[in-house]
């Protein structure tokens, strides 16, 4: 696809306009729910639940709704799953909280592939969910509408909530002794976390997901020493790599979720190569 | 302070058992800790001293026997000092963030801080000598400086009760010294409650009006020089026994009341 091809055809507009109103959206909220993710350790919840969002778009198409509604069908079921996943991780039973994501998430794998194959999916579906879809034609306007109801509830979240956010990520125990009710807050995050996946995973893939997740929050992290700025630069970077990745999948026709994470991988490995090399010369003039 | 010598107590604990992820440990505690005191719990590994202040910010539920917290604790909150190693290295936060994290309870709406949590924090880093850090990581910091930026957070957290787990270990002499002057001051200047598990049985002796011991077979609660009489007692005992060449027998918990001046 060319600029001009795009500019002259309605229909195009709209559908890239549509597919670039989610990838946004999507890349802003796993950007600033990612921060806190990955500072809790929590990154491999993440993971986990993007592999659940892949049983419940096979549990949709199981159902014979087809991928109009499955949204309506995958997001309880990645919320339950969240709740699951968390109360597995916190109390202090018998599985750790990196062996309760292993076994949801690749249980729920398991069965979304055998729910296909018992309804006669394509392999194409399959791959499809796993990998994104390979045109954006496929985000509808209920998609769009979705993606932004569900960043004004994570933004809206942060803003006013930010200073307890902050508190309990940073530490967890303290919180909890000021008075805090921090496992509501575990619970906001990975239901929020849970419904991003869900609505990001038809652009990215159930595999690709949580890149998004983890990487901009990573990158930040090397370049400032301070929470907010942290959040603020992660978003920045997730919203400017997305949009980098999107058109680069346009004009080269390649798969938007693998361009993305492309970018975010490449802006990662700078960012921390330049931290290495940077690290070494100091120490270099100090010795 | 006693009024008309009644005493509230902050928290009261009779013949308290506690357990961590199923096992026992520690058991019969017996303590009280009132307004302003300053209390010190002394014991070795696993005997339960972190498990305790646990159990007090109700993290961890009392296997059996009576914990009573004070309404007031409840109301105000608890201003906690973890210990060292639980706070990551490579966390993305400046001091001025983390010592106003500390106000969380009565601020925590919304994006930016009130100007009253912004004195307030502004007011322990002052006191507590970290105020020129602010803008610092808290990660580049060394461990005596990255402590006193934990300590202002628990001052913003609470002026009612500090618990303060291990808060001088790993730290040099120097900054030692510093942590300590700096409890004595918020217990002295601020009458905030001070509950401190410490290793150093020495300095916290030094510090402390009031010890609780854990150490199996040395159980103890009461004032400092009654601590010093009772382990005295003891290492006499314990030459006793050894010149008779019994076996240091595993004896049970057994707690001495001391009747101390605020009990």
């Amino acid at each position: 696809m060319s600029i001009s091809e795009i500019l002259s055809s309605p229909f195009l507009l709209r559908v890239i306009g549509r597919a670039l109103t989610v990838g946004v959206l999507v890349s802003l909220c796993s950007a600033v729910l990612g921060v806190s993710l990955v500072l809790k350790r929590y990154s491999m919840i993440g993971d986990g639940l993007s592999h659940v969002g892949f049983l419940g778009i096979a549990l949709a198409s199981c159902a014979g709704v087809g991928s109009l509604y499955s949204m309506e069908i995958s997001i309880p079921v990645v919320i339950l799953a969240s709740v699951l996943i968390l109360r597995l991780s916190q109390n202090n039973g018998r599985l750790n909280g990196d062996a309760a994501c292993a076994v949801v998430s690749t249980g729920a794998v398991a069965v979304g592939t055998l729910l296909y194959n018992v309804t006669g999916g394509r392999a194409g579906d399959i791959c499809s969910s796993l990998f994104g879809s390979a045109s954006v034609v496929t985000i509808s306007d209920k998609d769009m509408w979705i993606s932004v109801l569900l960043s004004a509830v994570v933004i809206g979240w942060f803003l006013l909530s930010f200073k307890t956010i902050f508190a309990v990520t940073f530490d967890e125990t303290f919180a909890h002794a000021a008075g805090i009710r921090t496992n509501l807050f575990g619970l906001v995050l990975s239901v929020l976390t849970g419904v991003t996946i869900v609505v990001g995973m038809k652009m990215m893939g159930a595999i690709m997901i949580s890149a998004i997740l983890i990487f901009p929050s990573l990158t930040a992290m090397r370049l400032t020493g301070n929470f907010r700025r942290t959040v603020i630069l992660s978003a920045a970077i997730s919203v400017a790599c997305f949009i980098t990745g999107f058109f680069a999948a346009c004009f080269f026709s390649l798969q938007t979720g693998a361009a993305v994470v492309t970018v975010n991988l490449a802006v990662f490995c700078a960012v921390y190569g330049i931290a290495w090399i940077a690290g070494k010369s100091k120490q270099k003039r100090t010795a | 302070m006693i009024r008309e010598g009644i005493a509230l107590n902050l928290i009261e604990s009779h013949d308290l058992t506690l357990a961590y992820e199923g096992v026992i440990a520690a058991e019969h505690v017996t303590f009280t800790l009132a307004p302003g005191d300053y209390l010190c719990v002394v014991g070795e590994n696993g005997s339960g001293k972190s498990t305790l202040l646990k159990a007090i910010t109700g993290e961890v539920k009392p296997a059996g026997g009576l914990l009573s917290i004070a309404p007031e604790v409840k109301k105000n909150g608890i201003g906690y000092l973890p210990q060292i190693s639980k706070i990551q290295r490579d966390f993305p936060a400046s001091v001025r963030e983390v010592v106003l994290s500390g106000c969380v309870r009565g601020d925590g709406r919304g994006f930016l801080w009130t100007r009253a949590a912004q004195k307030r924090a502004a007011d322990a880093m002052d006191m507590l000598g970290v105020a020129d850090l602010a803008q610092k990581t808290l990660g580049d910091l060394s461990g005596g400086q990255r402590q006193r930026v934990l300590l202002a957070r628990a001052m913003c957290a609470s002026d009612t009760l500090l618990l303060l787990d291990e808060p001088v270990t790993g730290l040099d002499p120097e900054a030692v010294h510093g942590m300590y002057e700096a409890i004595r001051r918020i217990n002295r200047e601020r009458g905030c409650a001070v509950m401190m598990v410490s290793h150093d049985v020495s300095c916290a002796l030094r510090e402390a009006e009031h010890v609780l011991s854990l150490c199996r077979g040395h159980a103890f609660y009461g004032t400092v020089e009654g601590y010093r009489r009772h382990e005295k007692l003891d290492d006499e005992a314990d030459d006793a026994r050894h010149r008779h060449g019994g076996e240091h027998a595993p004896a049970a918990p057994h707690y001495v009341a001391e009747k101390g001046g605020l009990v």
